[in-house]
């Protein structure tokens, strides 16, 4: 039965007409066609995506929400259409919840100068995970250094599972905020942030979500999860580096300080005083990258289009594919095993250094991501210097999964 | 040793054995082979203070005088940074210091392997190099105040 079901998804997900679209894939590395499994740190662009950067300078630039010439209105429409995209795309309550800013990491800087300076009190608690990236640790490290508050920290199994009792443990009525990853860009393992929310809730704390890696292959719900904090950005996702959102509730939103001055952000400036803007445009200071945020939308049409559960239903067929095939590679241990786990698999292999493996399948073409992932705190936990990792994307296929495994065995065979 | 060869005669004789290698793999697999053979360093050096620190991998960089000349000693866990290691300490180690300061490495780009050089490898051979000649550095300095 599910054999049945897996090749009618399989045929009306077509990969090599998706392929056409993304340009770069024609490219060669080292005298071999190039074979991106590096989506976890940035994906490659549809011309469509691509085409919407050019269409912008080519055809309507001008400054936005400050004009009241054509160009300017064209701008300014096309900026405001991807917020409407965006707010639909996470199901937001409002346009007005859905803050630009340059990306995942300034959406979390954003939160901890703001929200952060102005709840955290002495003695207040902060949980975050054992498996978070470093931009969702050392802005509540250093928070919590000038608050003098306590930085808790969630454990994780062999596995890569957050210990959720441990958890619970944690949660009083000291913890102000818990910042959790979605899916993590190390192991893969989806954390069941819905119940970390509420379990949260009942204690008066808050949430917020790191949603890079999810935000392309999970399907995100603010109402349904309840979430008070979400992060992305928009160039993990076929979308342009540059731009992303933090999205929050707007009780929080309309109650936080400003985060940077500037224009747009205002509302009346006199050296007397200065009054601020509403929301969104209250945490949008200065001049955004326009063309990006414009070609946001497109990447994010792109994805709808195509549909999220039928991309989603191909890279895990490619994940099953390669975590069985890598599994006969003897030698490999594979780092993040959890029973949820989406988009890619990391692995070392016994007797040989990450970057020399990285190195040897770059020279046949193969673009993988070694070290620690900007997560050095989970490399720790698990005692290695760092991982292969293997991250997918839905312009991925069998045959390219069936080049890595051909390479690595190659590779340890001159290795070791 | 013989002689010891000036480091332009070094670098010569490794690029004409490079010159040998028509493929990627064929040149990676004799630099592996280098840095499989590389002398071990004493676990007594392997401490932070020789640590030379790489985003992705260590370097641990050991320096010595002796009769005017600098002499190196160094590892990796890295085996491909192992066997660059191996090719600088063959073209640096024994020299004096200001031939070491001096030295622009051009060998490496010769051999092609200028990327291992660059900042995104991040494999602390680049931090090596400077470390490398930062030693040779203050050997000039401390000799040049003693006498």
């Amino acid at each position: 039965m599910s054999m049945i079901k897996d090749a009618v998804i399989r045929n009306s997900f077509d990969v090599h007409a998706i392929r056409e679209q993304f340009p770069i894939l024609n490219r060669e590395v080292k005298g071999r066609p190039l074979i991106y499994f590096d989506n976890a740190a940035t994906s490659q662009k549809p011309q469509v995506v691509i085409d919407a950067l050019t269409d912008y300078y080519s055809n309507y630039n001008a400054n936005i929400h400050r004009g009241i010439h054509t160009l300017a209105e064209e701008a300014t429409a096309a900026f405001e259409k991807t917020r409407d995209t965006v707010k639909e795309f996470i199901n937001s309550e409002t346009r007005e919840q859905i803050v630009f800013t340059s990306g995942t990491t300034e959406s979390i800087n954003l939160v901890a100068y703001t929200w952060g300076r102005q709840n955290i009190k002495e003695g207040d608690e902060v949980i975050i995970s054992a498996m978070e990236h470093h931009s969702n640790i050392v802005p509540w490290q250093v928070l919590c250094e000038q608050k003098n508050a306590k930085l808790k920290v969630i454990a994780v199994n062999d596995d890569g599972e957050l210990l959720m009792d441990e958890f619970e443990k944690l949660l009083s009525t000291k913890t102000k905020l818990v910042s959790i990853v979605h899916v993590s860009n190390a192991t893969g393992t989806v954390n069941p942030v819905k119940e970390m929310i509420r379990a949260a809730h009942t204690v008066g704390a808050v949430v917020l979500v790191d949603g890079a890696q999810s935000s392309v292959h999970l399907d995100i719900d603010m109402q349904q999860t309840d979430c008070d904090f979400f992060a992305f950005s928009a160039h993990k996702l076929y979308g342009p580096t540059g731009v992303g959102v933090l999205y929050g509730k707007k009780n929080l939103l309309e109650s936080m300080p400003v985060f940077q001055g500037g224009g747009e952000m205002i509302k009346e400036v006199s050296f007397d005083k200065t009054t601020f803007n509403d929301l969104p445009y209250k945490f949008e200071a200065g001049t955004p990258n326009i063309a990006a945020t414009i070609a946001f939308k497109t990447a994010i049409d792109f994805v709808n289009k195509i549909g999220k559960e039928k991309i989603r239903e191909h890279e895990n067929e490619l994940l099953n594919y390669a975590t069985g095939q890598l599994k006969q590679i003897s030698g490999l241990k594979i780092i993040g095993r959890a029973k949820e786990k989406t988009g890619l698999v990391s692995f070392v292999i016994d007797k040989t250094h990450p970057q020399d493996i990285g190195i040897l399948l770059d020279n046949r073409g193969i673009a993988v991501r070694t070290g620690h992932h900007c997560a050095q705190p989970l490399m720790q936990r698990f005692g290695i210097p760092g991982t292969v990792r293997a991250s997918f994307a839905l312009y991925n296929t069998r045959e390219e999964i069936d080049e890595l495994v051909m390479g690595l065995h190659k590779a340890v065979k001159i290795l070791v | 040793m013989d002689d010891q060869k000036t480091i332009k005669e070094i670098e010569e004789e490794i690029v004409e054995e490079f010159s040998l290698f028509d493929s990627w793999d064929d040149r990676y697999e004799y630099i592996i082979d280098l840095g499989k053979k590389l002398q071990p360093l004493d676990e007594i050096y392997k401490k932070e203070e020789n640590k030379v620190k790489g985003c992705q991998s260590t370097v641990w960089l050991v320096a010595d005088e002796k009769d005017g000349k600098i002499f190196f000693k160094a590892e990796s866990d890295a085996v491909i940074v192992k066997g660059l290691i191996s090719l600088l300490i063959r073209v640096l180690s024994g020299q004096t210091a200001d031939e070491i300061i001096n030295a622009k490495l051009e060998f490496i780009q010769q051999i092609g392997m200028t990327t291992h050089l660059a900042q995104t490898r991040s494999n602390g051979l680049l931090a090596m190099v400077k470390q490398m000649k930062n030693y040779a550095l203050a050997y000039k300095i401390k000799n040049s105040t003693t006498i």
